[in-house]
């Protein structure tokens, strides 16, 4: 395996790591982030925020994040390799694809960790069992039914909040968390709700869920439009559909989600966790405009993200992940189809970031997972750990456990300082 | 345990789409709903337009998108998509036979197709008339080979575009391989993604289905010879050779495979009767599936006839957003009005319809549907109806005609001190009866 241009994650750091993680140290926007730290801290061994984004669908790692280092890069990816734009330059070895502008800029600024070649345990192809795999955080599909954050999360003392019209497995397991969507009607009445929780009380379930409802913030958006494309009811004729296919966010209904999330993140007793998802990643047919679109909609979020944030982004780390990647080749359509490792995104105001970490397992047909997949060298749950770890103070036990069975250690040196 | 009492209610509401008045199910209700297949109310498609026109009207739309001046095309899309939204909704509401109706929409969602791409922004609706409707009382793989070869499913999945590398057409265009369709086939339509199948049987059933296209200027699915993948195929340890032929081949032993009756019946029992699907009443499901050849009819009458199916599972059923907006307007007695008030109300509630957020289709369980903040949206839709329907409503009677023994003292007692009509028929729209199944 080729590891010269890249660094792995759990070994100590090798020279040419070492080299660049002191770049990026150096480059990093070094905000007085101690004092904030502690006046954001909300129990015993917490600290500061976490935000997973959940890209559903399955995102092209090859294509966000380019190897054009790799000498077989070229011919393997074929019309896929050609884009309209050139992609923005990392580390000479890898790239990044042109709609992740403002991830490039956190790049430079020390704050964007890729890691690349990443994958969860699961090694089939099938969406529903890869996300109930990631979000249970089980070693086989459907062994869990409750989610690692939702198990993870210290009861009364967190609070993780989806921005999402269900609960998301990966916060299921938790009384304290909880989902929200834009609404345009208005909040129940003190009258109305207690008829309701009284006329719930025989139902645990519902009687559960209506607490949780009148606990809810109530923030509705000022932008109506928003709104709608949150909710799904966006342009049905936009050619673009394809990815409006969900009450899911896309587009700028995904960056007014993000900036709710960043309020609700930011208040002072607000949750410790935020959950958002974008949908769309399935790209079988005519992969180039639409993760163009998919792409330019992610990097407006998580910039959105980081500015409603303010201050506390010194001390927020974001997790951006997917199910699996697609083949690496490219299939009969333009597209590509469903594949093994892809990419993650680690970022935030303390990340040791201004590095693609990844043991590079290469792209010869022989390298390839089952001779067409980029082949998994990175635990994705070796990232999950260290965010629970660094953020709910989860202890590496109840990790290895409970939280994420059977997952290697958390991965090391994710943030500038341990 | 379920007491007798509570069977008209069930066969009212846990299997069909909710009765204003129970007594209309008579004194046997596994009667009334098994009697649902002997004539079930048909649909009327009358001047709706068909899976080809609708294809056509979305090319037109589709151009139209690029072309200055005013988008009268995307009008004529957008109209058609609400006539037959409206009609459904009509059908849905009015039709004497609601079990055979939630028949249908199970296996609709089943064979999923959504309007989340452009080429199929047009083709939902027609093509749960023309490839589910008709086949959902017949053999499974009639209604498998359906809804395979629709123009709408061969789009949403993209076989439309597959085309055999080795085949002239790939050797000459530089096009190929595209296995969405054949991955889905087998996870979703078939066998299940746990029935043993590898990714080389994807790839080769993929193969096998290259050259079954859209015609372009027809908008119908044709074989395309030129497009087809040469050479046998080897699918889940079965050969199939060359051939349009191979298609009918593969589709009858992929839905009579012993894993398809299995994942049918589990999916069946879980959206009809809980979301834990009791065992026994799963076996007995696929047992009458498989020695049926797949009788869709038989296989329904194994699941309704079953005494599990009769007995409560805590905490119930969630109802989709669709069934419970069905479900209100028939115990209001209330006409659907225009689609596009029904399409805001449902987008609201977490179900756009016809736009499944994937090929899985919408979801089946309480923990997708009963969020808090799904049910915050619930609350508010239920207060909003009991404002426009209560004054004229009396919600006490309602609710012990349409919930009859099934009705709880608790829902009752509120309803009953509610401070106005419009509370009270907000209470009944909220309440547990209501909202689960």
């Amino acid at each position: 395996m080729h590891t010269s241009s890249s660094s792995p994650i759990v070994p100590a750091a090798a020279g040419w790591s070492r080299r660049r993680w002191l770049q990026g140290l150096g480059g990093a926007t070094l905000a007085a982030s101690g004092a904030l730290r502690l006046a954001w801290a909300q129990g015993p061994g917490m600290r500061g925020r976490c935000v997973v984004v959940m890209l559903r669908g399955a995102l092209d790692g090859l294509a966000a994040v380019p190897a054009p280092g790799d000498p077989q890069w070229a011919a393997l990816r074929g019309p896929l390799a050609e884009g309209a734009e050139a992609p923005l330059a990392l580390d000479g070895f890898f790239a990044l694809h042109p709609a992740l502008r403002g991830l490039h800029g956190w790049y430079g600024s020390g704050e964007l960790l890729v890691v690349h070649a990443v994958a969860s345990p699961y090694r089939e192809r099938s969406h529903f069992d890869a996300q109930q795999l990631l979000e249970s955080g089980g070693e086989r599909p459907f062994a869990l039914s409750t989610g690692w954050i939702g198990r993870a999360l210290p009861p009364g003392a967190a609070r993780a909040v989806a921005l999402a019209p269900a609960m998301p497995l990966a916060l299921r397991g938790s009384e304290d968390a909880t989902t929200w969507t834009p609404t345009r009607r208005a909040a129940p009445d003190d009258d109305l709700a207690a008829r309701v929780a009284r006329l719930y009380a025989q139902d645990p379930v519902l009687a559960a869920r209506w607490q949780q409802v009148r606990a809810l913030p109530v923030a509705p958006l000022a932008d109506r439009a928003d709104a709608a494309d949150m909710a799904g009811e966006g342009d049905a004729m936009a050619p673009n559909a394809q990815t409006s296919a969900s009450p899911r966010a896309v587009g700028a209904g995904f960056a007014a989600l993000a900036t709710q999330a960043g309020r609700f993140l930011a208040e002072p007793q607000g949750p410790a966790v935020a959950w958002l998802e974008l949908g769309g990643w399935d790209t079988h047919t005519q992969q180039g405009p639409r993760l163009q679109r998919q792409l330019a909609a992610l990097d407006g979020g998580l910039l959105a993200l980081r500015a409603a944030l303010g201050p506390l982004w010194a001390d927020t780390t974001v997790l951006v992940m997917t199910e699996f990647g697609r083949s690496a080749r490219p299939n009969g359509s333009g597209g590509t189809d469903h594949g093994t490792a892809g990419v993650a995104f680690v970022a935030g105001g303390a990340v040791a970031g201004g590095r693609v970490l990844a043991d590079w397992p290469g792209l010869s047909p022989a390298q390839l997972h089952e001779g067409r997949d980029l082949r998994p060298t990175t635990d994705l749950r070796s990232l999950q750990r260290a965010l629970l770890a660094r953020h709910l103070g989860t202890d590496e036990t109840r990790l290895s456990r409970e939280v994420l069975p059977g997952s290697p250690a958390s991965a090391r040196g994710l943030w500038r300082e341990a | 345990m379920q007491t007798p009492a509570h069977a008209p209610a069930l066969a009212a509401h846990r299997f069909g789409l909710g009765e204003p008045r129970l007594d209309t199910i008579g004194r046997d209700p596994l009667a009334w709903v098994l009697g649902q297949w002997d004539a079930p109310q048909a649909f009327d498609a009358s001047g709706l337009p068909d899976g080809a026109e609708a294809l056509a009207l979305t090319r037109a739309a589709l151009r139209a998108v690029n072309t200055p001046g005013p988008d009268n095309d995307r009008q004529a899309l957008v109209q058609a998509n609400q006539r037959a939204l409206q009609r459904r909704w009509a059908h849905m509401v009015g039709t004497a036979t609601p079990v055979h109706e939630r028949w249908v929409q199970f296996w609709a969602n089943h064979f999923t197709v959504a309007a989340t791409k452009g080429a199929t922004l047009g083709v939902v609706w027609p093509y749960e008339r023309e490839a589910i409707r008709p086949h959902v009382d017949g053999r499974f793989t009639a209604l498998l080979r359906a809804a395979t070869l629709h123009p709408a499913m061969l789009l949403y999945l993209d076989n439309a575009q597959s085309v055999g590398p080795g085949s002239p057409a790939g050797r000459r265009r530089e096009r190929g391989l595209n296995e969405n369709h054949a991955r889905e086939l087998l996870e979703l339509h078939t066998v299940g993604v746990h029935a043993g199948y590898t990714q080389a049987d994807v790839t080769e059933l993929a193969r096998l289905l290259t050259g079954w296209t859209v015609e372009p200027g027809t908008g119908v699915a044709r074989f395309v010879p030129a497009r087809h993948e040469p050479g046998d195929k080897r699918v889940m340890g079965r050969r199939y050779a060359e051939g349009p032929q191979a298609l009918d081949a593969v589709l009858e032993d992929l839905a009579t495979h012993p894993a398809t009756a299995q994942h049918l019946a589990q999916r069946l029992v879980r959206h009809f009767v809980a979301d834990t699907p009791p065992e026994p009443l799963v076996r007995a499901v696929a047992r009458r599936c498989a020695d049926t050849g797949g009788d869709l009819r038989q296989t329904a009458r194994a699941l309704f006839d079953h005494e599990l199916a009769w007995q409560a599972h805590a905490p119930g059923k969630a109802r989709t957003p669709e069934e419970l907006h069905i479900a209100a307007h028939r115990l209001l007695g209330r006409p659907v009005g225009p689609a596009q008030r029904w399409t805001n109300a449902l987008a609201a509630l977490g179900q756009p319809p016809g736009r499944a957020p994937s090929p899985q289709g919408w979801p089946d369980t309480e923990a997708d549907w009963l969020g808090a903040d799904a049910l915050r949206q619930r609350v508010a839709w239920a207060v909003q109806l009991g404002e426009q329907a209560g004054p004229q409503t009396d919600a006490r009677a309602l609710a012990r005609e349409a919930f009859g023994a099934a009705l709880s003292e608790r829902t009752r007692t509120e309803i009953e001190r509610a401070d106005s009509g419009a509370q009270a028929l907000a209470l009944l729209l909220a309440s547990p009866e209501m909202q689960r199944r």
